[in-house]
């Protein structure tokens, strides 16, 4: 790298810049984020358009032929159709069963990760703003756990309320909120003591919209910051849990669960029915991770 | 020194508190607690006894307290699927996962250790960059999956690992061990080191962040005018000074490493406490979750007390006299 090379991006990026613009020319600097965002792009596209472009509807029962179980991937089935990726024990086309369960994963991994965000900035919001007593309930709840590892929380949760979609992401939200709700205290606390908050309270501006007006945009950057990883801890939970027999429901069924269905074919040589799922999920989660990675050094976040 | 072990013996007990209310709320009040707590197939007239005996016509408070009472004399309550008492169930396995958990926890330092050493001397070297984009991979990458790798490449592929079990174990002391059979050692190896991998990874980079700063310090600076050999440096004074923390983050995830071994142990049917947690689940065997839960937060409790005043007792710095906090 030339030095007028190195040295552009740092003089370009001066306090005038707006964030955005920071952001994304630190992302195109790195030709790995760059391929992991665009990966990311594909998926979700592949999620959201699923109904559309997968050759097969993996929850409908009567589109299945079970004639055409556990066919290696590239065979013509029965119905003409041929699966690109092979067909599981119930002769489902797995390149359709990944599209839809690239659906589940990405469902729990986005709204598991958007309510744990908004529980922990309320609380984490709560506590700066108040300190004192609240303060004190609220860290200790969070303190409380962050001391138990997240599997074990998110299982016992599971094994008491039983498997769902909507259990499953409950049980996540219950898992990360209080890491937000700590990150989000701590840059609050200290936006509290500057100038303008105190400019605001000797106004005699209302605590409430102090703390939504101003407190809340100005401290929230580096709790949004590590939120890719945590969607990426979320998706990874969420495929454990699944694995386990505990998360999602058979009747939709995520990455997570098809990887576990294919377990026991995996053994005797079938290595597609688990194989493929397991890879689209690893692409999932490692390019979730590296860019999350990177716009958190970026912004010199510590969780 | 006294007052800071009280205050944070005084904090454990506290935290176990909650935990009880917390699973008993959760089992007596979610859902009925006689659902959860009568096995679905005994008659009538045996349901009412049942619910006699198990005190679920008492107040909350009450039954509370005889959970508490029961808890505190060891008993958790009986299996419904073995019939035995849920306490005893879990302690049998206490072995299996154990020798999992420290042979992972060793084999973690063992490598992560040299492998961090090496990162972390030469950091913009093209192994040391391979080695930190490992960790990544050894942080992210889901358990279960690289547990499923692992069997596929050793099992399937170079068939020179079995696949799961236990394997032939030998009694020692009246437990039963795989570590002094060669079958069972066999059979140990890829479940612990899929424990080990994310352990492995964290292990490298605090080794690697420790080593880098370390070596920029005066000291170092000092021993290298002095003369002293590179080798030298980094063995006695780099290394030593970097362990401290690594020792400290070891004990603080042995807790993690027993609550991930439910996952390998799950891909490798290792017969431990977390196979048995998932069995249970399935099972609907609820006192023998409730007894897993209870068990693990007072070894969490443990090992955190454990760790909190070793460090207080190895390192000055920290404040002993209780008034922090």
């Amino acid at each position: 790298m030339s030095l007028s090379k190195s040295v552009a991006p740092v003089v370009a990026a001066n306090a005038d810049t707006p964030l955005r613009t920071k952001v994304l020319r630190r992302i195109r600097s790195r030709p790995t984020t760059r391929g992991a965002v665009i990966l990311l792009g594909v998926f979700v596209l592949l999620a959201v358009l699923a109904p559309l472009i997968a050759p097969q509807n993996p929850h409908d029962l009567a589109s299945l032929s079970v004639m055409d179980n556990r066919l290696e991937p590239g065979s013509r089935g029965m119905t003409g159709i041929t699966y690109w990726l092979g067909t599981d024990a119930q002769g489902r086309d797995m390149l359709s069963a990944i599209l839809y369960g690239l659906r589940t994963s990405l469902l729990v991994g986005l709204l598991s990760s958007a309510g744990a965000l908004a529980i922990g900035i309320a609380a984490g919001l709560f506590a700066a703003q108040f300190g004192g007593a609240v303060d004190a309930a609220i860290m200790r709840v969070v303190d409380f756990m962050l001391g138990f590892p997240s599997i074990l929380i998110a299982l016992v949760l599971l094994a008491s309320i039983g498997r769902g979609v909507d259990k499953v992401i409950i049980a996540i939200i219950l898992v990360q909120w209080a890491q937000y709700a700590r990150l989000m205290r701590a840059a609050a606390l200290v936006e509290r003591r500057k100038e303008y908050i105190e400019a605001a309270v000797n106004f005699g501006l209302p605590t409430p919209h102090i703390m939504l007006a101003h407190l809340l945009p100005n401290s929230v950057g580096s709790v949004l910051v590590v939120t890719t990883i945590n969607i990426a801890g979320a998706i990874t939970l969420e495929a454990t849990l699944s694995f386990l027999g505990v998360g999602v429901p058979v009747t939709q069924p995520s990455l997570g669960l098809l990887i576990a269905n294919g377990f026991e074919f995996l053994l005797s040589g079938e290595y597609w029915i688990a194989a493929f799922p397991g890879i689209a999920l690893v692409l999932l989660i490692m390019s979730l991770n590296l860019v999350g990675d990177r716009l958190r050094r970026s912004f010199n976040v510590r969780t | 020194m006294t007052a800071y072990i009280l205050q944070r013996l005084i904090q454990s007990v506290l935290v176990l508190l909650a935990v009880s209310i917390v699973v008993f709320l959760a089992v007596y009040g979610i859902g009925d607690p006689i659902e959860l707590l009568v096995p679905p197939q005994v008659s009538a007239a045996e349901r009412a006894a049942m619910i006699r005996r198990l005190g679920l016509d008492l107040p909350v408070w009450q039954q509370y307290l005889s959970f508490l009472g029961n808890a505190l004399k060891g008993d958790l309550g009986r299996s419904f699927v073995h019939g035995v008492p849920a306490a005893g169930l879990i302690l049998a396995r206490l072995p299996a996962t154990f020798e999992l958990v420290l042979l992972a926890m060793s084999g973690a330092a063992l490598i992560g250790v040299p492998l961090g050493l090496l990162a972390g001397l030469n950091p913009e070297s093209r192994p040391s960059r391979a080695i930190m984009a490992g960790t990544i991979l050894g942080f992210s990458l889901p358990s279960f999956w690289k547990g499923m790798m692992l069997v596929l490449l050793f099992s399937v592929a170079l068939g020179w690992l079995p696949t799961a079990g236990r394997g032939e174990t030998v009694s020692l002391f009246g437990i039963q061990t795989s570590l002094l059979t060669l079958d069972g050692i066999r059979h140990l190896i890829l479940p612990a080191l899929n424990l080990a991998i994310p352990n492995m990874a964290l292990m490298v980079r605090l080794v690697a962040a420790g080593t880098t700063e370390a070596m920029t310090q005066d000291y170092v600076k000092y021993a290298r005018a002095k003369g002293v050999r590179r080798k030298r440096i980094v063995g006695r004074h780099v290394l030593r000074n970097i362990l401290i923390p690594v020792v400290t983050v070891a004990g603080m995830e042995f807790g993690s490493l027993v609550a991930f071994s439910t996952i390998t142990e799950t891909v490798f049917a290792w017969p431990g406490m977390g196979k048995l947690l998932i069995d249970s689940i399935y099972h609907l065997d609820r006192p023998v979750v409730v007894a897993y839960v209870m068990l693990a937060t007072l070894l969490f409790v443990a090992v955190n007390f454990l760790v909190d005043v070793l460090y207080a007792a190895l390192d000055p710095r920290v404040k002993l006299t209780g008034e922090m906090a």
